[in-house]
C-alpha cells in the first residue's frame, strides 16, 4: 500500500484537504486527523519530519502555515515522502503561481486532481510535473 | 494562463471558503459547516439547479465532509454528476464520489454503469477519468463488470490512459488477487512500454507481486538493473528530473525491487553490484532527494547478497547520516545502522556515541528509533543496559500504543538474554507494574512458570533462594497503591505456592497480605479466584505439617462473602476451601502437596478402569451395556429399529450438556459430572461418588489437583498445569539463559572493567583532544552497550558475529569521538542543515552543467526520428536481455507533441506553456511568470474580501516562501 493518506492542515489544525487511501469512516477521520495534528503540530522544527503514530508513520512538512501530513507504511522511505511532499507543493506552485493556502481552498477539486495523477493504491506514480499538470490544463482550457 | 477563476466560482461559495479560512476555532467552523448543510439541502433539492451550480455544491459538500460532518444528503447528486457530458464535471462528480463513498456502499452500483460507458470514451481524458474512479470504488463483486475494458486499455494508444489501466489492474489485485491472476503477465509486458510514465507505474504491481512470490521473477533482475541504470544515467525525459536527480522516485522504486529480489541470491545480487555502486558515487548527498535514494540504496545492499565493497560504502553513507545535524539524517542513519548490523555487529561499535546522542535526544521519534536499533543488537552482555533504559522510557510515555510494543519487546529481550533469573523477575516486576495490563497474559505465565520451575537444573538451593526473593519482592510490592490483574494473579499464585516455603513469613501473615489483596479488588473476580486458591494453598501446607490453622477474622469474612458470591467459580473455590479445612493432614497433604505445581500428573487413567467393577455390577442389575457415540451413529444408518432408542440417547446427550456446565453445588454433584457418559442417569447411586474419588486421588499426586471436591478449581489449574508442567514446553529462552546465567555475570564484571579501562585511556586521549562534553556516564553507557564485553557473548551467539575487536574498541572510541568533534563542523556545513532553508533555496536550481545538456534533448525529442540511431547505440551498450528502453525513451517527449495531433490548439497551448517554465527555469526568475497570477488572485480574493490584513492573513502567505 505504502501511503495511507494525504491531509493538509493549517497551523490552526483545521483541514484544508484530505485524501485517504484506504476507507475509514467519518467518526474515524476525525479521531485521526485530531489525533496526529495535535500530535504533529506541538513539533519543533529541530526534531524529525518523522512520527511514529500507532502502526505507522506520519511524514510531514510545514510550508507557511500549511502543514503537509502524509501517513505512510512502516517500510516507506520516510526522506522520499519527505521529498515528495515537496514536489507536490512545487507542482501546485506552477500551476497556480506563488502558491497559497488560499489557491488550495478556492480549487479544492484541482488540488485533488493533481493528488489523483501522482498518488493512485497507495503508490506513487507520476512525478513529472508536466505529466501531471497535463489533463488539469486540458481541462482548464476547455471549460 | 488565469489559474484563478476560470472554473466560475459564485460569490457564495467565495464567501463559504472565506469564512472557513477565516475562522479561528474548531466551534466556529463547526457552526459555518452546520448552516452550510442547511443551506446545501435546500438548494440541492431545488429543481432544474444548473449543472455548473451543482458542480459547485459537491465541492461544498466535499468541505462538508472534509470538516467532518455527514453530507450523505448530497451523495445521489455526486453520482449524478458522474452521467454529466462536459470533462470537468464529469471528473469533478466521480472526484466527489470516490471522496464520498468507499467501494462497498449502495451507490456504486449506480455507477458501473456509467464507468462502463466512460472507459468505452473517445475522450482520452474521460476515460481517465473512469479509470481513476475504478481504481476508488470497484469491489471485488463488480470487477468483472469492467476486468474485459480495462485490459483492452492496457494496449491504448495514450500512455495517460495505459497507465491508468495498468493501475486499475494494480487495484483489482490488491481487492482480489484471484480475478486477475491470469491476467499478471500484462505487468511484465507493461515493465517494457515505451513511455517511462506507464514503466514507473507498473513497477508498483510488481512490487507487490514480487514481496508475494519472488522466484517468478528472478528472471527480471536483468531488466531491472538495466532499467535502473539508464535511470541513473539520465536517459528518462528531463521532466522527470527532481532537484537535479533522474527520475529519483523510480530509483527508489527499483531499489526497493531489487533488494527483495537479491535477497539471499549471490548470483541476482552480482548483477546488481555494478549499478549500485554507480548510484553511490553519483549521488548529490547534499540534497534531501540524493539522501532519499542513498538510504534506499544502503536499504538494497543491506537486504541483498553482501558485497563487501558496497557495504563498506554504505557504512560510510550511514556514519554520514548519523554525523549530520538534520534529525531527519540521524533518523535515517539509525535505521540504515539496524539494517547493516544485521550483516556485522561490528559496524555499530564505530558509531556508539552518536547512538547514544540519539538515544538521549529529546526528539521522541528518535529516541525510539535507537531503541529499535537497541533492540536489534541486544546481546546477553548488554541486555541489562538496555532493557533498564527501555523500561525507564517506558514508564515515561503515555502512549498506549508504543507502551505494549516496548513492553513486550523487554519481555522478549528478558527471557531470551536474562543473565540470571533473579534480573529477570525484576525486569518482569517492573514490566508488570507499569504495563501490566498491556502485556500478554502469556507472559504472566512464563514468570509463573519459571518461578516455579526454576533453573531446571538440579541446583535446588538456587530455586529456592530465587523463589524467596521473589516472595520478599512480591511482599514489598503489595504495598503499591494501584497494581495490574495480570501483575496481581502472578503474585498470589506465587505467594500460595511459595509464601510460606523457607518458613521466613508465617502463614498468618501471608494469609493476611492475601486477604488485604481480596478486599483491594473486590471488583476483580480473577484476582479474588486466585486470592482463595493462593489462601487454601497456605492453609493445606500449614495442616499437612500438622499446625492448626486458626483462619483469621478477615479471611473467614472473605470466605463468607464469595460462598455467597454471584460468580459460581468464587463460590466453588469457597466451599472447596471450607472442606479442605476439615480434612485430615494425611488427606490434605496428598490432596495438596507441597510445590508440585511441576510435576506431571502422570498417570491418568482415561479408560475410567476404576469404575469397571461399578460397571458390572450395574450390568448384572440390568443395565443397559454403554455404546460408544460412533457406534451409536453407525446404528442410526443401518436400521430405524432403534430409533426409540437412539432418540433417548440423544437426549441424553442433551441433559449431559446442560449438566455439565453449573459448578455451584458443592462435591457431590461434582462426581456425576465427572463421568463423561451418557449412561449417567442409568446411574442412580450418588453414594457411588465417594470412592470413585478417593481412589482418583490417589492415583493423581499432584499439588494442583487438590481436592477431590476441587472440581472447579481442578479445570482451570489443570490448564496451568500443562503449561507449566510439560518438559517440553520450558522453552529455550528458560534453559538458555539459564546456562549462560554464570558466563554473562562474569561478562557484566568484565564489562565493568573495560569501562575503566576506557576511562583511564580516555584520559590520556584528553590532552590531546577536547573531550570535555562527552560525560563519564556517556562513554560508561557506551561501554556497555557496544563494549568489549563482547568476547563474552560470543559463545551463546556463534552465528551472530565475528570476534569483535574487545579492547580495541576501547581505544579506539576516542578516536572516533574526536573525529566527530574535528572533522565534522566543515562537512554540515555541506549538507542542508534543516529542511525549512531547504525549501527556500532549492525552488528550481538551475546547475551550470545541466543547461549544456539540456537543450540537446528538448531538441532530441523534437527530431523524433534522428535519435533513433543513438538509442540503438545506448540500448546495445545495456546489455542484450535488457528491454531497449533508450530507444522506448527517446520518443517519449515525441509522444507528448503528438497527443496534441488530436488536439492541436490544446498541444500548442501546453508546449508553449510548459517551454514558458522551463526556460523561465532556466533563467532562474522563479516568481517572473506568477506576477500576473499573483496580481489577479490578489484581486480576486478583494473582490470577495478576503484581504492580507484579515483575520488569517496566512491564507495569503506563499508557500514556497
Amino acid at each position: 500500500m505504502g501511503i495511507r493518506f494525504i491531509l493538509l492542515v493549517n497551523k490552526q489544525g483545521q483541514t484544508r484537504l484530505a485524501q485517504y487511501y484506504e476507507y475509514l469512516t467519518l467518526e474515524e477521520r476525525r479521531a485521526l486527523e485530531g489525533e496526529i495534528v495535535r500530535k504533529c503540530l506541538a513539533r519543533t522544527d529541530q526534531q524529525c519530519s518523522f512520527v511514529e503514530h500507532r502502526n505507522y508513520k506520519i511524514v510531514y512538512r510545514r510550508y507557511a502555515s500549511l502543514f503537509f501530513l502524509v501517513g505512510v507504511d512502516n517500510d516507506e522511505n520516510e526522506l522520499a515522502i519527505l521529498e515528495f511532499i515537496h514536489l507536490l507543493v512545487e507542482t501546485m506552485d506552477r500551476h497556480f503561481g506563488n502558491v497559497c493556502e488560499l489557491d488550495i481552498m478556492f480549487h479544492l477539486e484541482k488540488a485533488h486532481f493533481m493528488l489523483e495523477e501522482m498518488v493512485m493504491n497507495g503508490c506513487i506514480v507520476e512525478t513529472s510535473k508536466t505529466n501531471i499538470l497535463a489533463p488539469i490544463q486540458l481541462m482548464d482550457k476547455a471549460s | 494562463m488565469g489559474s484563478q477563476g476560470g472554473w466560475g466560482q459564485s460569490k457564495e461559495f467565495l464567501d463559504l471558503v472565506k469564512s472557513i479560512g477565516e475562522a479561528r476555532s474548531k466551534a466556529e467552523e463547526d457552526r459555518i459547516i452546520l448552516r452550510e448543510i442547511e443551506t446545501l439541502k435546500r438548494r440541492i433539492a431545488e429543481p432544474d439547479v444548473p449543472r455548473r451550480k451543482m458542480k459547485e455544491y459537491l465541492i461544498r459538500l466535499v468541505y462538508v465532509e472534509m470538516l467532518g460532518h455527514d453530507a450523505s444528503f448530497g451523495y445521489i447528486h455526486a453520482v449524478k454528476m458522474t452521467h454529466d457530458d462536459s470533462l470537468l464535471l464529469k471528473r469533478t462528480g466521480y472526484l466527489a464520489v470516490t471522496l464520498f463513498l468507499n467501494e462497498d456502499h449502495d451507490l456504486i452500483i449506480l455507477i458501473v454503469n456509467t464507468i462502463q460507458k466512460d472507459l468505452r470514451s473517445d475522450n482520452y481524458l474521460v476515460v481517465c477519468a473512469a479509470l481513476t474512479a475504478v481504481c476508488k470504488l470497484i469491489n471485488e463483486e463488480t470487477i468483472p463488470a469492467v476486468l474485459p475494458q480495462v485490459v483492452e486499455l492496457l494496449g491504448h494508444s495514450k500512455e495517460a490512459v495505459r497507465k491508468k489501466a495498468v493501475l486499475a489492474l494494480h487495484r483489482f489485485y490488491q481487492r482480489a488477487p484471484n480475478s486477475v491472476s491470469h491476467l499478471i503477465s500484462n505487468f511484465r509486458k507493461r515493465l517494457c512500454d515505451n513511455d517511462p510514465g506507464v514503466m514507473g507505474a507498473t513497477l508498483c504491481p510488481l512490487f507487490d507481486l514480487i514481496k508475494e512470490d519472488i522466484n517468478s521473477y528472478k528472471d527480471l533482475v536483468v531488466s531491472f538493473v538495466s532499467i535502473l541504470k539508464q535511470v541513473a544515467e539520465r536517459r528518462l525525459p528531463k521532466t522527470y528530473d527532481y532537484h537535479q536527480m533522474p527520475a529519483p522516485f523510480i530509483q527508489i522504486k527499483l531499489l526497493k525491487i531489487l533488494a527483495l529480489l537479491g535477497g539471499g541470491d549471490k548470483q541476482a545480487s552480482g548483477h546488481m553490484y555494478t549499478v549500485l555502486g554507480d548510484i553511490f558515487r553519483k549521488v548529490e548527498a547534499s540534497s534531501n532527494i540524493g539522501n532519499a535514494v542513498l538510504y534506499e540504496c544502503i536499504c538494497c545492499v543491506s537486504s541483498i547478497y553482501p558485497s563487501p565493497k558496497l557495504l563498506e560504502t554504505a557504512v560510510d553513507a550511514t556514519s554520514r547520516f548519523l554525523k549530520s545535524d538534520s534529525h531527519n539524517l540521524k533518523y535515517m542513519g539509525i535505521d540504515a545502522l539496524g539494517r547493516l548490523i544485521k550483516i556485522n555487529p561490528d559496524i555499530a561499535e564505530e558509531h556508539q556515541l552518536a547512538v547514544i546522542d540519539c538515544l538521549e535526544d529529546p526528539d521522541d521519534t528518535l529516541k525510539r528509533k535507537t531503541f529499535e536499533l537497541l533492540y536489534k543488537m541486544t546481546k546477553s552482555s548488554n541486555v541489562e543496559v538496555i532493557v533498564d533504559r527501555m523500561i525507564d522510557y517506558m514508564i515515561s510515555i503515555n502512549d498506549n500504543h508504543y507502551k505494549t510494543e516496548i513492553a513486550s519487546r523487554c519481555v522478549e529481550l528478558a527471557e531470551q538474554f536474562a543473565p540470571s533469573n533473579q534480573w529477570f523477575i525484576q525486569t518482569m516486576n517492573k514490566v508488570f507494574e507499569h504495563a501490566g495490563d498491556l502485556v500478554n497474559v502469556r507472559v504472566a505465565h512464563n514468570l509463573m512458570r519459571l518461578i516455579a520451575e526454576g533453573f531446571g537444573e538440579d541446583d535446588e538451593g538456587a530455586d529456592s533462594q530465587l523463589r524467596s526473593s521473589a516472595v520478599d519482592s512480591y511482599l514489598h510490592i503489595l504495598g503499591e497503591p494501584k497494581l495490574p490483574s495480570v501483575f496481581l494473579q502472578v503474585i498470589c499464585w506465587v505467594l500460595g505456592e511459595y509464601g510460606t516455603a523457607d518458613g521466613k513469613y508465617s502463614a498468618s501473615y501471608i494469609l493476611g497480605k492475601l486477604c488485604d489483596v481480596a478486599e483491594a479488588h473486590s471488583t476483580d473476580d480473577t484476582v479474588k479466584a486466585y486470592t482463595t486458591s493462593a489462601i487454601m494453598k497456605i492453609c493445606a501446607f500449614e495442616i499437612a505439617v500438622g499446625r492448626k490453622v486458626e483462619l483469621l477474622p478477615e479471611c473467614q469474612s472473605l470466605i463468607d462473602e464469595l460462598s455467597a458470591s454471584h460468580s459460581t467459580d468464587l463460590q466453588q473455590r469457597a466451599y472447596e476451601l471450607q472442606a479442605l479445612l476439615g480434612l485430615d493432614s494425611q488427606a490434605v497433604e496428598s490432596v495438596m502437596p507441597l510445590d508440585a505445581s511441576c510435576e506431571d500428573i502422570e498417570q491418568i487413567d482415561k479408560n475410567l478402569s476404576f469404575l469397571d467393577s461399578f460397571v458390572i455390577q450395574s450390568i448384572e442389575k440390568g443395565a443397559r451395556p454403554y455404546i460408544p457415540e460412533n457406534e451409536r451413529s453407525g446404528m442410526f444408518n443401518i436400521g430405524n429399529f432403534r430409533s426409540q432408542y437412539q432418540h433417548e440417547a440423544s437426549s441424553h446427550s442433551l441433559r449431559f450438556e446442560a449438566y455439565e456446565l453449573p459448578k455451584p453445588s458443592p462435591p457431590p454433584t461434582v462426581a456425576q459430572v465427572a463421568l463423561p457418559l451418557p449412561t449417567t442417569d442409568l446411574v442412580q447411586m450418588p453414594e457411588q461418588t465417594y470412592p470413585r474419588e478417593t481412589h482418583q486421588a490417589a492415583n493423581l499426586p499432584s499439588a494442583t489437583h487438590a481436592s477431590s471436591a476441587d472440581f472447579g478449581v481442578k479445570l482451570r489449574l489443570e490448564g496451568v498445569q500443562r503449561k507449566w508442567g510439560r518438559p517440553t514446553y520450558s522453552s529455550p529462552s528458560a534453559s538458555s539463559s539459564s546456562s549462560t546465567q554464570k558466563t554473562a555475570n562474569g561478562a557484566t564484571h568484565l564489562d565493568g572493567g573495560g569501562t575503566a579501562s576506557s576511562q583511564t585511556r580516555d584520559s590520556f586521549y584528553d590532552s590531546r583532544r577536547q573531550q570535555a562534553e562527552v560525560s563519564a556516564e556517556k562513554q560508561k553507557l557506551a561501554a556497555s552497550l557496544f563494549g568489549a564485553s563482547t568476547v563474552k557473548s560470543e559463545k551463546r551467539q556463534p552465528s551472530a558475529h565475528k570476534t569483535p575487536k574487545g579492547i580495541s574498541t576501547s581505544t579506539e572510541k576516542p578516536a572516533v569521538k574526536g573525529a566527530i568533534s574535528s572533522s565534522e563542523p566543515p562537512k554540515e556545513k555541506t549538507l542542508p542543515s534543516s529542511p525549512p532553508p531547504d525549501l527556500l533555496d532549492l525552488g528550481e536550481p538551475t546547475p551550470a552543467s545541466i543547461p549544456s545538456v539540456d537543450p540537446f534533448k528538448q531538441l532530441e525529442g523534437l527530431l523524433g526520428p534522428t535519435s533513433a540511431p543513438s538509442a540503438i547505440d545506448h540500448s546495445s551498450a545495456a546489455g542484450p536481455k535488457a528491454p531497449d528502453l533508450m530507444a522506448l525513451y527517446a520518443d517519449a517527449p515525441p509522444a507528448g507533441v503528438s497527443s496534441g495531433s488530436l488536439n492541436p490548439a490544446l498541444a500548442d497551448m501546453y508546449t508553449v506553456n510548459k517551454n514558458s517554465h522551463e526556460t523561465a527555469n532556466v533563467a532562474a526568475v522563479k516568481k517572473g511568470p506568477n506576477l500576473q497570477d499573483s496580481l489577479q488572485k490578489d484581486a480576486t480574493a478583494r473582490q470577495v474580501g478576503v484581504t492580507p490584513t484579515g483575520n488569517n492573513p496566512n491564507l495569503f502567505s506563499d508557500l514556497l516562501g
